[in-house]
């Protein structure tokens, strides 16, 4: 359909693209600002992350023998980040299925605003709302236990990474909400792929406790490698030499989920009318 | 088909001959239609019957499988980026985002449309004052009425100063007196020269509100005129009455048989008969008078009045307008035309659009 449209007005390449960043802006302060405006949703965006937190630093954590720095606390909180940031996307899978059903998308897309906005307003946002929630986790972290051993620019090469990964997410998440296109349906289907996958890595536990059928799973999922490289960007010293055969393994994994969801989400978003 | 456009001038929308099928379902099914700078085409039909589907593609949402439809000179295929330019859309307040207050979801809307801040912000408080949200214009959307809503959302729809405005059911789901505050809102928006395409399922709101109505059904308009030219069509004035014994009313219907121009109508529920009597009103109502008397059938209400919608449409399509069933001889009563009967959400008009042939694709 783009290849046809406007051909009585063809706007020039800069104009469409300063329009479009303008119009992705706006969207995004759409979403943010009912993000701030409900306390109930920040509330409930942080609170499941800090549960696990406890759950596990407190309750299972004692029981789970970890062979790295500062022990099970400094094990845990990489995984639990690169899981707050995959989770995260359930909102992104969701709020697109109710803007759907909804008929907001409809409306948006019924006005002179840039084609892609929707989408890149809605990732903008969540990408944001993901960021902030990582800050927070990293702080409750900090409170039980956790520390950074290897110095601030790893630590935010830590957080980075674990945004990236969050937005890899985030597109798969966007073209199930839109592909799928109930909120309900959404919710049940996102815990189906979401669980086993951040579950069945190395986030919670060494995977070389797991069965070797398990293990063969565990130890090619991009989450394992995310974690692995997170962990040994957070600690490094013993860890330092796990940090790039993990790390160019994830960005070769992201870049494919990027190349394969992102033009998946944009189609879905196109046909979801 | 229209009596306003002879002065040639190109009319705001045209279409023809559109088709659009989701699958098996053949949603439009060569739809003609044409409405002229200024004025207000009323689009007709029950459920499913195409009307969606036809807005959908004049906004540039649907892709036609044939046909053409153009607005304010634009094809909206080839043509979509400058069609979106010329108009607004509204409906089921499906552009407001609650958890914002009235003027923000303005203001974010005026941005969208590339006002700038101090523009966007004074359109926005304009266009509350001129809905009569401006007391509620710092409150979330959330607390708002139904009726508010909608108007809320039609508002959102004017920022652009759109030259062409399509409503799909404005007032579906709303009560009695909000549905009023609608009509007056948009009589005024008409007054002030705004290009109208309107969807209703209510006769009452067409005939109400626009100089020309196109009834369509099964993706077929079959008939298009004005309220006026389409009551003529069912030929003439009807008789009704209501038969307060139901068990008399099968035989008020063979009574008064031989008098009518057609079959009469009769429902055994709420014992509603009816007859259309042509041109011979007043005769045809004393013939009545007599033919009950004799049959010794208590009635009451009897009326000799003009044909409504209601009849236009049973007379074209054998079906009332709110019955999906084209056997469906049954007429639902006057007063339950006001309430939302059709399954398609309360007063918070949230449920999903008009999807009954999107979900058979």
């Amino acid at each position: 359909m783009t290849a046809i449209t406007g051909s009585a007005w063809a706007p020039g390449l800069g104009y469409r693209i300063r329009w479009g960043v303008s119009d992705t802006l706006t969207l995004t302060k759409r979403s943010l600002l009912v993000w701030f405006r409900v306390p109930a949703y920040i509330f409930f965006s942080v609170i499941q992350p800090v549960i696990f937190v406890l759950l596990f630093r407190f309750v299972f954590g004692g029981a789970i023998p970890v062979d790295v720095p500062g022990g099970y606390v400094n094990y845990l909180m990489p995984g639990i980040i690169a899981q707050t940031a995959a989770f995260a996307t359930f909102g992104t899978a969701i709020v697109l299925a109710q803007e759907l059903k909804k008929g907001t998308i409809d409306r948006l897309k019924s006005m002179p605003i840039a084609r892609s906005a929707v989408l890149t307003g809605r990732l903008t946002a969540d990408t944001i709302r993901m960021f902030v929630t990582i800050l927070i986790i990293v702080a409750v972290g900090y409170a039980v236990g956790f520390r950074f051993l290897n110095g601030f620019g790893p630590a935010v090469a830590m957080v980075v990474l674990a945004t990236v990964f969050g937005v890899a997410i985030a597109c798969i998440s966007a073209f199930t909400g839109l592909a799928i296109g109930d909120e309900e349906a959404v919710q049940s289907f996102g815990l189906i792929w979401l669980f086993p996958l951040t579950f069945v890595s190395s986030a919670f536990v060494p995977i070389a406790t797991m069965p070797g059928w398990l293990q063969a799973f565990a130890s090619h999922n991009p989450v394992t490698l995310v974690v692995n490289a997170m962990r040994a960007m957070a600690l490094g010293g013993p860890l330092e030499p796990t940090l790039w055969p993990n790390l160019w393994r994830s960005v070769i994994w992201l870049a494919g989920i990027f190349i394969v969801f992102l033009p998946l989400a944009v189609r879905a978003y196109r046909r979801a009318t | 088909m229209s009596q306003f456009d002879g002065a040639g001038e190109q009319p705001a929308i045209l279409v023809e001959g559109l088709t659009k099928s989701f699958g098996e379902v053949r949603a439009l099914r060569g739809v003609d239609l044409s409405v002229p700078r200024g004025t207000v085409l009323g689009v007709l039909g029950p459920n499913g019957a195409g009307k969606t589907t036809a807005v959908r593609i004049l906004t540039t949402l649907l892709l036609p499988d044939g046909g053409r439809a153009v607005v304010e000179g634009h094809d909206v295929v080839r043509e979509a980026a400058a069609v979106r330019r010329s108009i607004g859309l509204a409906g089921q307040s499906a552009a407001i985002q609650e958890e914002l207050t009235g003027r923000e979801n303005l203001e974010i809307i005026g941005r969208l449309y590339h006002l700038r801040r101090p523009q966007a912000r004074s359109r926005a408080a304009e266009l509350l004052e001129q809905f009569g949200l401006s007391d509620a214009a710092d409150r979330t959307a959330k607390t708002y009425s139904g009726g508010m809503q909608r108007r809320l959302d039609l508002a959102a729809s004017l920022v652009g100063r759109p030259r062409v405005l399509f409503l799909d059911e404005p007032t579906t789901g709303l009560d009695p007196r909000a549905r009023l505050g609608m009509w007056d809102i948009i009589r005024s928006l008409v007054a002030g020269g705004t290009t109208l395409l309107l969807t209703t399922q209510y006769l009452d709101e067409a005939d109400e509100l626009a100089n020309e109505i196109a009834v369509i059904d099964h993706g077929l308009v079959i008939a298009a005129g004005t309220s006026e030219e389409l009551k003529n069509r069912i030929g003439g004035d009807v008789i009704e009455f209501t038969v307060p014994d139901r068990g008399q009313v099968a035989s008020a219907v063979a009574a008064i048989k031989p008098i009518g121009e057609g079959e009469p109508h009769a429902d055994p529920e709420t014992g509603v008969v009816g007859v259309g009597v042509g041109s011979r009103g007043s005769d045809a109502l004393i013939e009545v008078v007599r033919a009950l008397d004799a049959a010794a059938i208590a009635s009451h209400g009897l009326a000799l009045r003009r044909p409504s919608l209601d009849d236009v449409f049973l007379t074209l399509t054998g079906h009332a307008a709110e019955d999906e069933q084209p056997n469906g001889r049954r007429r639902r009563s006057r007063d339950r035309r006001g309430a939302d009967d059709t399954g398609r959400g309360g007063p918070e008009g949230q449920s999903p659009r008009d999807k009954t042939a999107k979900a058979a694709s």
